[in-house]
């Protein structure tokens, strides 16, 4: 109608129709989530499996089979694949003779927490080395720990447990002072970064150490043959 | 409710041209014309594996989230349209979250949270809304791959850059060997931007001269 001067209102929209086609995107983004997730779940399962194993068997050369300990109230309990909690893992050789732990260890580096699996030797009671799992260090400085020749050369360090507590601190020095089979030495240019990876080491080993070297024999009874062990 | 184009046409329902596909490739390029999702490109631009892997992933979620946006595009109330889009990308993202992890783990560590925040990446909203909400399924998913691609690929010379001259290398494999210094700074957030603008004003100047050419051929033609 010519002149007039409506004002013209939207539509009212029910509600349903959106609520239905938002549930039902819903329901088809779950589905679509789950069968991926059930799909892909054994797969990444054994990936980090796999992951593990590897760098259990970086830090405890020659291993070529491992079993999982829980610990629990201060003894070191056998544990499955999945075990949850505090675990460590014993590796062995072919013949099922223990060579050595793997034990996780943690401290904040530059940038986020530094997670690490560190190799002990019981016998020589020192740490063999570490295999870094996740860390968020500056590429081209901070991650040289994991690369760094020199720093490297820092392993094995002495990690001698006398009267049920490390004989000497694990600390990291600056560069180029390093006297003592305890001590690393920092990289330059990364010393946030190296002092962590001390911190962690002397804050992991001051404690499972002294349980480790006094419950080896719990170790070398339930090595492979018994049962569990993971290849 | 369907749009009359100015041929009269269907809005959406021209054929598939090469001009659909190659729009992402150059002339629109999201990194380098329309700027987008700059966040992901300078922070795991770092090395060609991480750009490379970040270029797919991402592209899978356009396609695919592309492809499912412009199916349901009919059914999609305008009122919850974008809370939809979010939905559909974000179920992308899962799942290539997933299948990343089933891929490699190192991947999956190396891209960090950048695989979950491609949720956020305006390209994938923006061509949801843009172009997938619009046009039929052939047309979403080809102008999707376009973009991708393009996207992938801007990402992919960012990276190969930096890993050079930051690390040495590329893909990982040394090329220089140890007589080489690398340009730490190249690998670190700051090279990052160094680079991408460096890069901008390269692709710019190539248009720039291209356009130029086109000019004066047109030029010529009238003139004769």
């Amino acid at each position: 109608m010519s002149g007039s001067h409506e004002i013209r209102h939207a539509p009212k929209t029910s509600p349903w129709p959106l609520i239905a086609t938002l549930g039902g995107v819903a329901m088809l983004s779950g589905l679509l989530v789950v069968a991926v997730y059930q799909f892909t779940k054994p797969i990444i399962a054994e990936n980090q499996r796999q992951a593990v194993a590897r760098a259990i068997g970086r830090v405890i050369p020659g291993a070529v089979t491992n079993r999982a300990f829980r610990l629990e109230n201060g003894r070191l309990v056998p544990a499955g694949p999945k075990a949850r909690g505090e675990v460590i893992h014993a590796g062995y050789d072919a013949q099922g003779r223990l060579l050595g732990i793997a034990a996780k260890a943690g401290a904040q580096g530059y940038a986020d927490m530094i997670h690490m699996l560190y190799g002990y030797d019981p016998v020589s009671q020192r740490i063999l080395g570490f295999e870094v799992l996740k860390m968020a260090e500056t590429p081209g400085l901070g991650d040289k720990i994991t690369t760094d020749e020199d720093f490297l050369a820092n392993f094995p360090l002495d990690a001698t447990v006398e009267n049920g507590k490390l004989k000497h601190e694990i600390v990291t020095v600056k560069h180029g002072r390093k006297r003592n089979p305890w001590e690393i030495d920092a990289i330059s240019g990364a010393t946030i970064s190296s002092r962590a990876v001390g911190k962690a080491l002397n804050a992991s080993a001051q404690r499972l150490l002294p349980i480790i070297r006094s419950q080896l024999d719990v170790l070398r009874r339930n090595g492979p043959g018994t049962g569990g062990e993971q290849r | 409710m369907t749009t009359l184009t100015k041929k009269g046409g269907r809005k959406g329902e021209e054929g598939i041209t090469w001009d659909v596909f190659a729009q992402g490739l150059w002339r629109d390029n999201p990194v380098l014309v329309m700027l987008l999702g700059l966040c992901p490109v300078l922070a795991v631009s770092n090395s060609a594996v991480n750009a490379l892997a970040m270029g797919l992933a991402t592209t899978f979620v356009l396609v695919s989230s592309g492809a499912l946006v412009s199916l349901l595009r009919h059914l999609i109330p305008k009122q919850v349209r974008i809370a939809t889009y979010i939905v559909i990308i974000a179920t992308f993202v899962t799942i290539v979250d997933y299948l990343i992890q089933a891929i490699s783990l190192d991947l999956y560590n190396a891209l960090g949270a950048f695989i979950q925040l491609i949720v956020v990446n305006c390209i994938i909203l923006g061509r949801a809304e843009a172009y997938a909400s619009r046009n039929t399924l052939g047309r979403a998913v080809v102008n999707a791959t376009g973009m991708g691609i393009g996207f992938t690929l801007a990402l992919l010379a960012l990276g190969s850059i930096r890993e050079i001259l930051g690390a040495g290398s590329l893909f990982g494999i040394d090329l220089f060997g140890k007589g080489f210094e690398p340009w730490v700074v190249m690998i670190m957030p700051p090279g990052g931007f160094i680079v991408l603008s460096l890069l901008l004003v390269a692709f710019n100047w190539v248009n720039q001269r291209l356009d130029r050419r086109v000019e004066q051929s047109e030029g010529c033609g009238h003139g004769s």
